[in-house]
């Protein structure tokens, strides 16, 4: 039976600007429709368009019917009725989508109170009710707390909580996890489907996450520049993609499940609303193009539940070709082999602390606690190498990171930096170790000076250490991103996501450094450009020798660019080893929660496996738990026996090399042993 | 909370009594009440201005601090001297404090409350003509001061009244003391019209200002959306979510705007004839009266510290992240 149903919807906005172009689709009763694009695709814009809160001034056209009631067009009152009754949505940054101001209770139990007619007690009564639903402990003491004494998990509980509080037919979720950990997105994610199972709602899931998706979805629909590209069974979707975008989007994602291998970029970026591509849309990035494909923009041909919108999608699926096939992986550059054996660090941490004061009062602060953001942390790199830092936020990875840029001495342990203590640096030597040690920054947007031209921001570091030749120098470094060196005179707000972070890469190796520091370099671009980055960091690693200090999060992307990886918790490294072997034996019980939470895009293996699901957030670094940190969450510790449980909560493991290892050590004392 | 206030007033004790201080200092050192008694005819003996100035506590040939120890024992006893004449300051302090009081109370709410109406509205007509019109008119009224303003209203009061043939708004003084009872009343609330108008106009600038732009940086938030895919009007969501948010940073501009407030009271008290605080402050420089300017500026550090205060409480009541325990 069909709720909700969306036929031809456009969205302009003032300007002229065409967000959205004729998107169509069905929703039934317990049915959960994916909605995948990239940023800027419309997808988002498309669902506020279904609940009618666009900003005024956005143009809407075709029809949004609920249980075949029209609702573009009808009147406010009627609108009003609807919305948070029959159709509520979950938003994706569930900080900023709770009033600061109201307890989490309240606005809970406000969104009961407009559609029932219930007393106040009555309304924060089911308000309670149904933060126990969604897996809140303590909901009743919980309900009385303000959003920012939530975590970003719980605040995302409480909205689903919120949004299914009138038993609504269907559910729009907007990226509802795109802004949580792995391991709480995991969680979430399963809140979701308790949710859908209580209401029996239809689901319209919004998302960038291919993996979200092949979990989830029953049917799946890709958007591209505003318009649906491909529509079908998720199936159909992921293992017989028809539309080249969509095959290149599945080729181009990192996996956790498989061994290193090269991935496969789309060139370019997708296109602005404001300047569309004669013909179709996705043609200036399509290996398959062909001179008809500038034409006309291709409909989207629907064949049953089926829908492709390719010209050549009859040719595809004739001669059975896959994403790999279409989109040429660029070669890898050779790398000059390394020596296991003589290994030359240029980074060494040794028993790093770094702790910082809780203070309080005004006027006469006082220190009423301590912050264990690094609790003794000890690890190093050798010449060529990448070591990966992984871990969920807070767990520290950030304070390691600026702790080796400062160049200072550390609070406790120390930082060897090519061979010099960072603690015993001269002035003058700090400022020629710097040389040799740069940063790339996770937010391409901020941490390019947008009035500077990018020419200039290449040169600065130049002319900061008195570099000759600085305009041949910068062309040099552009070609070498694999940007044009014409490119320098333009500013930065000219370039796209996956270009800017290119030329932040290209300031990074001004100074020609041996060590760089990825803070997670490609966390905030779309998957279609993050490939292409990924490459480019394995490209100049091979061809400069350079070697990589990688922070990241996300564990399938570690997996393919790093050598070694290390897995941080609560300030502390609970596993460190060569990526082969911590990713084909994961020892530590978190490295396992943590792999088993990442979705893969499959939809079948996404289903059938099991994964652990861990309990609770993470515990506040200002309070860590006795003996081992994870021992409050351990999966593995609840089914011991009590006498080998009771050494969790008393002694603190240190990280122990394995057994049968060469480079694999874990910090626990009951670690899961290879089967071999 | 409660040692948080304790500790709150300590400092704003502290604060006040460096402010009267310096602001004593500051008198005693460049106004000569000495004027006052020469150039006289008959011309007064030397010997005899000087006892009398002395008895005042008001004789420069007495060492500044010697002059500023006695101030401070009598302040601390709560005696704030005596003026150039003779007379009590506490006394003329007593009778000046309630009306600059009345007048000060009723402006800041006043003007406080509708320049946050007056803001939200603008913010939420962005770009409108209704939008652009009140952004005119507030800049026109900030840059106008308020001596102008207080004349023009004065003006238009008289034209008014000569038009109607009778005494419709009335524009000198407190009140009529003439009449009584429920008269009276009805006449003091007629003649608050004109001076709290001209105080309250440029505070309602002020607040529509900033209030505007709180409210628009809270217009784009998500909550606001959430809200509205709750179920609830348009309406409910702007006023419950939206100017509720906003209104947190506009009230710590409370002890910024009180500020202006006093000053622009000066003016407004000399121009419609109050015998207020503010009157009293421009007559006792007049008359290089040390001890009033001091008590004056005293009272002022007073006001101002309280609405600091005042206005940290608004936002511990208003914000609950900052009502940590």
């Amino acid at each position: 039976m069909t709720i909700l149903e969306v036929n031809d919807l456009t969205v302009t906005f003032r300007g002229g600007v065409k967000a959205v172009r004729g998107v169509s689709y069905q929703v039934g009763r317990g049915e959960v429709l994916g909605i995948v694009g990239e940023s800027g695709s419309g997808k988002s814009v498309t669902s506020l368009a279904v609940m009618g809160l666009l900003p005024a001034g956005a143009q809407v056209t075709g029809s949004v019917k609920l249980h075949g009631h029209e609702l573009l067009g009808m009147r406010e009152q009627e609108i009003l009725k609807r919305r948070g009754k029959s159709i509520s949505m979950i938003f994706q940054d569930p900080l900023s989508a709770f009033t600061p101001v109201y307890t989490i209770g309240d606005q809970i139990a406000e969104a009961v109170r407009v559609h029932q007619k219930v007393s106040k007690e009555q309304a924060a009564r089911q308000a309670v009710e149904l933060l126990e639903l969604v897996g809140i402990p303590h909901p009743e003491v919980r309900a009385k707390a303000f959003p920012h004494e939530f975590s970003g998990g719980m605040r995302q509980r409480a909205m689903i909580a919120m949004a299914i509080a009138n038993d609504p037919d269907v559910l729009i979720c907007d990226e509802p996890t795109t802004a949580l950990d792995v391991t709480i997105q995991a969680q979430v994610l399963e809140v979701l489907k308790t949710a859908q199972k209580e209401t029996g709602a239809g689901i319209v899931m919004i998302t960038h996450d291919l993996g979200v998706v092949a979990g989830l979805a029953d049917r799946v629909l890709v958007m591209y520049a505003g318009k649906p590209v491909e529509q079908g069974t998720v199936e159909e979707i992921y293992y017989e993609p028809r539309m080249p975008y969509t095959m290149g989007l599945l080729a181009s994602i990192p996996r956790l499940d498989q061994e290193n291998q090269r991935l496969v970029p789309i060139e370019g970026a997708p296109p602005s609303p404001a300047a569309l591509p004669p013909g179709c849309p996705f043609a200036p990035r399509c290996p398959l193009k062909v001179d008809a494909c500038d034409d006309a923009e291709p409909e989207l041909v629907q064949v049953g539940e089926r829908g492709v919108a390719c010209i050549r999608s009859h040719e595809i699926d004739v001669k059975r070709l896959r994403g790999v096939d279409v989109f040429p992986a660029p070669e890898p550059v050779a790398e000059p082999p390394r020596d296991a054996r003589r290994r030359e660090t240029v980074l060494e941490l040794d028993n790093l602390v770094r702790h910082y004061p809780l203070m309080k009062g005004a006027v006469f602060k006082r220190r009423v606690g301590t912050v264990h953001a690094v609790d003794g942390i000890s690890f190093d790199i050798a010449r060529g190498e990448t070591l990966a830092l992984v871990g969920e936020s807070g767990c520290g990875k950030t304070t390691t990171l600026q702790q080796i840029m400062q160049l200072e001495a550390a609070q406790g342990g120390r930082v060897v930096v090519f061979g010099k203590d960072s603690g015993e640096l001269t002035k003058r030597e700090r400022k020629e170790l710097r040389r040799d040690l740069q940063i790339v920054f996770q937010d391409p947007m901020a941490a390019l000076d947008p009035r500077m031209p990018v020419g200039d921001i290449l040169a600065e570091p130049l002319r900061a250490h008195g570099h000759k030749d600085v305009q041949g120098r910068v062309a040099e470094l552009l070609e070498l991103v694999g940007l044009d060196p014409s490119y320098a005179e333009r500013y930065p707000q000219h370039f796209s996501g996956g270009q800017r972070q290119r030329i932040g890469i290209a300031r990074a190796l001004a100074l020609e450094p041996k060590l760089i520091v990825l803070d997670e370099p490609v966390s905030a671009l779309d998957v279609s450009i993050q490939a292409g980055v990924i490459n480019l960091l394995e490209d100049l690693k091979a061809r400069l020798g350079l070697s990589y200090l990688f922070v990241a999060h996300d564990l399938s992307v570690v997996r393919h660019l790093a050598d070694r990886v290390a897995v941080m918790y609560l300030g502390k490294i609970v596993e460190i080893g060569t990526v082969a072997e911590v990713y084909g034996t994961p020892a530590h019980p978190y490295t396992r929660a943590l792999m088993s939470a990442i979705p893969l895009p499959d939809p079948e293996l996404e289903r059938s496996r099991r994964r652990i699901i861990l309990e609770g957030d993470l515990p506040s670094p200002a309070q860590p738990p006795s003996g081992c940190r994870f021992h409050t969450r351990c999966p593995k510790r609840a089914l011991l026996p009590e006498p080998e449980r009771a050494r969790c909560v008393a002694e603190e493991p240190p990280v122990v090399r394995l057994a049968h290892a060469d480079d694999h050590g874990a910090a626990c004392h009951y670690p899961e042993v290879r089967n071999s | 909370m409660g040692t948080y206030l304790l500790r709150r007033l300590l400092s704003s004790v502290i604060l006040v009594a460096i402010a009267a201080s310096l602001a004593y200092l500051l008198a005693a050192s460049s106004l000569n009440p000495r004027a006052n008694y020469t150039g006289r005819q008959p011309p007064i003996p030397v010997g005899v201005v000087d006892s009398t100035l002395s008895e005042y506590n008001l004789n420069d040939k007495t060492p500044l601090l010697e002059r500023y120890g006695t101030w401070v024992s009598g302040v601390v006893q709560g005696d704030f001297g005596k003026t150039w004449d003779g007379g009590s300051v506490n006394q003329q302090m007593g009778q000046r404090v309630g009306v600059s009081l009345r007048l000060l109370l009723i402006g800041t709410l006043l003007g406080s409350t509708l320049g946050v109406a007056v803001g939200a509205f603008a913010a939420i007509r962005q770009y409108r003509i209704s939008d652009r019109a009140i952004g005119v008119a507030s800049f026109v009224v900030m840059a106008v001061p308020v001596f102008v303003l207080a004349t023009l209203l004065t003006i238009g009061a008289t034209g008014l009244n000569g038009a109607v043939g009778h005494t419709l708004i009335e524009y000198t003084g407190e009140y009529n003391p003439a009449l009584s009872g429920v008269d009276q009343l009805l006449n003091r609330l007629n003649h608050l019209i004109l001076p709290t108008i001209s105080l309250c106009l440029g505070q309602i600038a002020f607040y529509s200002r900033i209030q505007r732009n709180m409210m628009l940086d809270v217009l784009g938030q998500d909550f606001v959306r959430t809200a509205q895919a709750k179920g609830l009007s348009r309406r409910t969501a702007l006023v419950k979510h939206a100017l509720r948010t906003a209104l947190i940073p506009s009230a710590t501009y409370f002890a910024f705007a009180f500020g202006t407030m006093l000053t622009g009271a000066t003016f407004t008290e000399k121009i419609f004839g109050w015998h207020g605080m503010g009157e009293w402050l421009v007559e006792s420089i007049q008359h290089n009266d040390t001890n009033a300017v001091a008590a004056v500026a005293l009272f002022a550090a007073v006001c101002v510290l309280v609405a600091g205060v005042l206005s940290d409480l608004l936002v511990a009541a208003l914000d609950p992240r900052v009502r940590v325990s």
